[in-house]
C-alpha cells in the first residue's frame, strides 16, 4: 500500500497569513435541520453522535441509580426481582452498546481524526453519516425490545439461559447485531483515513497518538465485530426457533458460546478504553507543556494491546470448566495486556515529569485517569491469576474492576475530551473554577461507589444478586451514597457546559497554546477544515521543546 | 482546487473527485482499500461458523460423517464449479471495464448473474428434499436414516451456513446488477474509471471463497 503522503500537492506552501475573507464556521455553514440530518461533513456528525452518546448515558445512567437505590436495604427496595434483572440488563447494554463503545471514536474521533490529519475529511463521509443512522436503527430496535419485554439475561446474554427465557431476546440482540455494523463501519473508515489522507509531511510516526489509538482501536472493531454479529444472530434465531447450536439438550455447547462471546467481549474492552489512552495522550502533553516521553513506545503498545487483547479472552472462563492448562495460558498471557499497559502508564508519567503542568480540568481528569487505570490494571492482574479469580469470580469484585478500569478509565477521557476540545468544537470557553469543582466530585464520587465494591465482592457478595445479607448493608449504602456524589457531579457538568454554550467567552484559536495539529485551524473550523491551501506539518505532533535541549543531563 | 488538476485531460469520461481526495488514484486505493477492509470482516463472520463446525464435528464425529454422507454430492460439485465459473465471467466483466468495452462488461455480467440464479436454483433443490426427508436442525430434525446425537446439529450448521452465504449470493447479484445498468446505461466504464466493477467483483469473489470452504466442510469430509 502506498502511503499517499506521497501524493503531489499543489499548494504545499505554508499559506498562514493569507488575506482573510471571512469562512463560516462549520456549526452556521447551513442552519436548516436539513442541513444538519444529511450533512457528510465530519464534524457535524460527530457532533450528532455527541448528543445521542449523552443521551443514552443518561438513560444507562438512570439504570444506575435505580439500581444502586434498589440495593439500599438488603430485600426488595422499590421494584421486584424480575425488573432488577431487566434494570441491570438495560443498564449494561445500554452502557456498553450504546455509550461506552461509541463514545470516543464516534464523537471526537470523528470530529478529530481529519483534523490531525489535515485531511478535509474522512475518506467516506457517506458512510459515516451512514454509520449514525445505523446506529440509531439499531438503538431503537433495541431499545423498544427492552421496553416492551425487556431482556433479563444480563448483557452478556449467555446460553443456554437466553435461549429459553421468555424475556425479548430477538430484538434487542438484533438491535445490537445492527449497532455492531455502525461501529464496523466506522472502523473501516478510520483505518482507510489513516491510510490514504495523510497530508504531505505527516507520515505514520508524525500521527498524534490519538489517532494511533484510533487505529488500533478500528483495527479491533473490524476483526471483533463479526464474530459477535454471528453469535447475536445465532442467539436470536435459536431464542426464537430451537435450532438448538447452544442448547445442551441438543447436543449444543454453552462453552462454546462463551468462546466466542468472549473472543469478541475481550478484545470490546479495549476498544472502549483504547480511544482514552489516546485521549490521554494528547491532554498530558498539552497541559505538561512537554513533548509526549516516548513517543515510540506508546504509539505501538496500543497496536501491541490491540494484539494480544485477542488472545486474552479465557480469562473470563476459568471457572467454566476449560482445562488448566488452558487456564494458565489465558492467564499468563492476561499479564501481557497489563504490560503494554504499563508501558503507557510510565510514559504518561515520564511525560509528567519535570513538566510545566497547568493544572486545568482536562488535566485533574487526567488524574484521576491514572489512579482508575493503575488499580483498576492492578485488580485486573490479580484476577488474571487463576487461583484468586476463582474466588472472585461473579463477585461484586469484577464488577468493581471493569468499573474503574472501563468506566472509570474511559469517563475521565471522555470528560477530558470534552472539556479539553470544548473550544475546539464550539469555539466557546466553560468556566474552570466549576470544572475543577465537578472533577474533583466525579473522581471522588467514582471512588465512593466502588471501592466498597471491591470489599463487598472480597467478602464474597455475589454480583445480579437481588437480595444480600444484613452485613453487607453498610458498604451497599457507602457504593449508593457514592453513586449520588457521581450523579451530583454530572450535573454540575451539563448545567455549566450548556450555559458555556451560550454565554461563554469566545474561545480564539488556541485557548491552551496547544502543538496538537487539530489546533492549526480555526476553531471553531470552517466546514472544509482549513482555508486555502493545506497546510503543512514540519513538526512533530506534541512538540513543545526541542528534545535536545531538554535533555540536557542536569542534576543526576 | 486539487480537483481541477485531475479532473482535466482524459478524454475518458472520469469519475467525480470527490473534493476531500488529493487525487483519483487515492481515490480509488480508498475504496479498494475500504472493500477488502470489509471482506476482511466477512471472512471473519463465516470464521465463527467455521469454528462451530470444527468443534461439534470433533465432539460428534460418527453423525457429522454419516449427516455429511447424507448430501447431494453431485449436486454439490455443480454448484460449485458453477459458482467458480461464475467468478472467471466475474473477472473477466473488470478486465473489459478497464478496456472501457462496456457491452462486454454487460454481458459478462448478466452471465455471471445467470450462473449465480442457477446456483440458488439448485440450492432451492437441494433445500426442499431435505425438508422433505426430514434433515433439518435442532428440533425440527425427523429424519428416520440416521438418529445418532449432533445429527440435528449438523444440519443447524448447514442451514445456517448455507443460508448466509445465500444471502451473501443475494447481495453479491445486487451489487453486480448495479453496474451491470450503469454498463448499459451510461457506458462509462474505462481505464480511468472501473472501480466500481472492480469492487462488486472482489465481493463476488468473496462469496466464491466462502463456498469453496463450506463445500469440503460439508459435502466432502
Ligand atoms: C490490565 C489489564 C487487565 C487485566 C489483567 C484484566 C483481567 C480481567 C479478568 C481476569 C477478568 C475476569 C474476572 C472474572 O470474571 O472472574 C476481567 C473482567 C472484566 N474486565 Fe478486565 N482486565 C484488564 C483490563 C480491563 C480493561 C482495560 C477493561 C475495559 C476497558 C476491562 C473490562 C473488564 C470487564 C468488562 C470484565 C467483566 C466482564 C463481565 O463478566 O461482565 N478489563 N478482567
Ligand atoms: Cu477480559
Amino acid at each position: 500500500m502506498t502511503p499517499s503522503s506521497s501524493i503531489a500537492a499543489p499548494g504545499a506552501t505554508p499559506a498562514h497569513e493569507e488575506h482573510h475573507d471571512h469562512h463560516p464556521s462549520y456549526l452556521v455553514d447551513g442552519t436548516t435541520i436539513r442541513s444538519w440530518l444529511l450533512t457528510v461533513d465530519h464534524k457535524r456528525i460527530g457532533l450528532m453522535f455527541l448528543f445521542w452518546v449523552l443521551l443514552f448515558f443518561l438513560v444507562g445512567g438512570i439504570f444506575a441509580l435505580l439500581i444502586r437505590v434498589e440495593l439500599l436495604t438488603p430485600g426488595p427496595t422499590i421494584m421486584d426481582a424480575m425488573t432488577y434483572n431487566r434494570t441491570f440488563t438495560l443498564h449494561g447494554l445500554v452502557m456498553i452498546f450504546l455509550f461506552m463503545i461509541p463514545a470516543i471514536p464516534a464523537v471526537f474521533g470523528n470530529f478529530m481524526l481529519p483534523l490531525m490529519l489535515g485531511a478535509k475529511d474522512v475518506a467516506f463521509p457517506r458512510l459515516n453519516l451512514l454509520s449514525l443512522y445505523i446506529y440509531l436503527f439499531g438503538a431503537v430496535l433495541a431499545l423498544w425490545g427492552m421496553l416492551n419485554g425487556g431482556l433479563d439475561t444480563g448483557w452478556t446474554f449467555y446460553t443456554p439461559y437466553s435461549a429459553h427465557t421468555t424475556t425479548t431476546v430477538a430484538p434487542v440482540l438484533f438491535g445490537a447485531f445492527i449497532i455492531g455494523f455502525s461501529s464496523i463501519v466506522t472502523g473501516i473508515n478510520f483505518i482507510v483515513t489513516c491510510h490514504t489522507m495523510r497530508a504531505p509531511g505527516i507520515t505514520w510516526f508524525k500521527m498524534p497518538l490519538f489517532v494511533w489509538a484510533l487505529y488500533a482501536t478500528s483495527c479491533i472493531q473490524v476483526l471483533a465485530t463479526p464474530v459477535i454479529g454471528l453469535l447475536l444472530v445465532l442467539v436470536a434465531v435459536e431464542n426464537i426457533s430451537g435450532i438448538g447450536m447452544f442448547d445442551p439438550a441438543r447436543g449444543g455447547d454453552p462453552m462454546l458460546f462463551q468462546h466466542l462471546f468472549w473472543f469478541y467481549s475481550h478484545p470490546a474492552v479495549y476498544i472502549m478504553v483504547l480511544p482514552a489512552f489516546g485521549v490521554m495522550s494528547e491532554v498530558v502533553a498539552a497541559f505538561s507543556r512537554k513533548n509526549i516521553f516516548g513517543y515510540r513506545a506508546v504509539a505501538y503498545s496500543s497496536l501491541g494491546i490491540a494484539f494480544v487483547g485477542f488472545f486474552a479472552w479465557g480469562h473470563h472462563m476459568f471457572v467454566s470448566g476449560q482445562s488448566t492448562f488452558a487456564a494458565g495460558m489465558f492467564g499468563a498471557l492476561t499479564m501481557l495486556v497489563g504490560v503494554f499497559t504499563a508501558i503507557k502508564v510510565f510514559n504518561w508519567v515520564g511525560t509528567v515529569y519535570k513538566g510545566a503542568v497547568d493544572f486545568k480540568t482536562p488535566f485533574a481528569y487526567f488524574c484521576g485517569f491514572l489512579f482508575f487505570t493503575v488499580f483498576g490494571g492492578m485488580t485486573g492482574i490479580a484476577l488474571g491469576t487463576v487461583s484468586l479469580d476463582v474466588a472472585w469470580h461473579d463477585t461484586y469484585f469484577v464488577v468493581a474492576h471493569f468499573h474503574f478500569i472501563m468506566v472509570g478509565a474511559t469517563i475521565m477521557a471522555f470528560l477530558a475530551a470534552l472539556h479539553y476540545w470544548f473550544p475546539k468544537m464550539f469555539g466557546r470557553m466553560y468556566h474552570e473554577g466549576w470544572g475543577l469543582v465537578s472533577a474533583a466530585l466525579i473522581i471522588l464520587g467514582f471512588n465512593a461507589t466502588f471501592i466498597p465494591q471491591f470489599l463487598l465482592g472480597n467478602n464474597g457478595m455475589p454480583r445480579r444478586y437481588y437480595e444480600y445479607p444484613e452485613r453487607f448493608q453498610a458498604l451497599n449504602v457507602a457504593s449508593t451514597a457514592g453513586a449520588s456524589l457521581l450523579a451530583f457531579g454530572f450535573i454540575i457538568i451539563a448545567m455549566y457546559l450548556t450555559y458555556a454554550l451560550v454565554y461563554g467567552r469566545a474561545a480564539g484559536k488556541n485557548p491552551w497554546r496547544s502543538k496538537g495539529y487539530e489546533w492549526l485551524t480555526e476553531s471553531p473550523p470552517p466546514t472544509h477544515n482549513f482555508v486555502g491551501p493545506q497546510p503543512t506539518y514540519p513538526e512533530e505532533p506534541h512538540f513543545y521543546v526541542d528534545p535536545k535541549k531538554a535533555e540536557v543531563p542536569d542534576a543526576v | 482546487m486539487q480537483s481541477s488538476v485531475s479532473t482535466a485531460g482524459a478524454a475518458a469520461p472520469v469519475p467525480r473527485l470527490a473534493m476531500h481526495f488529493a487525487s483519483l488514484e487515492v481515490q480509488n486505493h480508498a475504496a479498494r482499500l475500504g472493500m477488502w477492509l470489509f471482506l476482511a470482516t466477512e471472512i471473519l463472520l463465516f470464521a465463527g461458523l467455521f469454528v462451530c463446525y470444527g468443534v461439534y464435528r470433533f465432539l460428534f464425529p460418527d453423525a457429522w460423517a454419516a449427516s455429511s454422507r447424507s448430501l447431494d454430492l453431485t449436486l454439490g460439485t455443480v454448484n460449485t464449479v458453477v459458482l467458480i465459473t461464475s467468478s472467471l465471467t466475474a473477472a473477466l466483466a473488470v478486465h473489459y471495464a478497464k478496456e472501457g468495452k462496456n457491452k462486454a462488461v454487460a454481458v459478462q455480467i448478466a452471465l455471471t448473474l445467470l450462473m449465480a440464479c442457477g446456483f440458488l436454483v439448485i440450492k432451492y433443490f437441494e433445500y426442499s428434499h431435505k425438508f422433505h426427508i426430514g434433515t433439518l436442525p435442532g428440533r425440527y430434525y425427523f429424519y428416520e436414516g440416521i438418529q445418532l446425537p449432533g445429527a440435528p446439529l449438523y444440519f443447524t450448521v448447514y442451514f445456517f451456513s448455507t443460508a448466509l452465504h445465500g444471502l451473501h449470493v443475494l447481495i453479491g447479484m445486487a451489487v453486480l446488477t448495479f453496474s451491470m445498468v450503469r454498463a448499459l446505461k451510461k457506458a462509462d466504464f474505462g481505464p480511468n474509471n472501473y472501480t466500481m466493477v472492480e469492487l462488486g467483483s472482489m465481493y463476488w469473489h468473496l462469496v466464491d471463497l466462502v463456498w469453496i470452504f463450506l463445500f469440503p466442510m460439508l459435502y466432502l469430509v
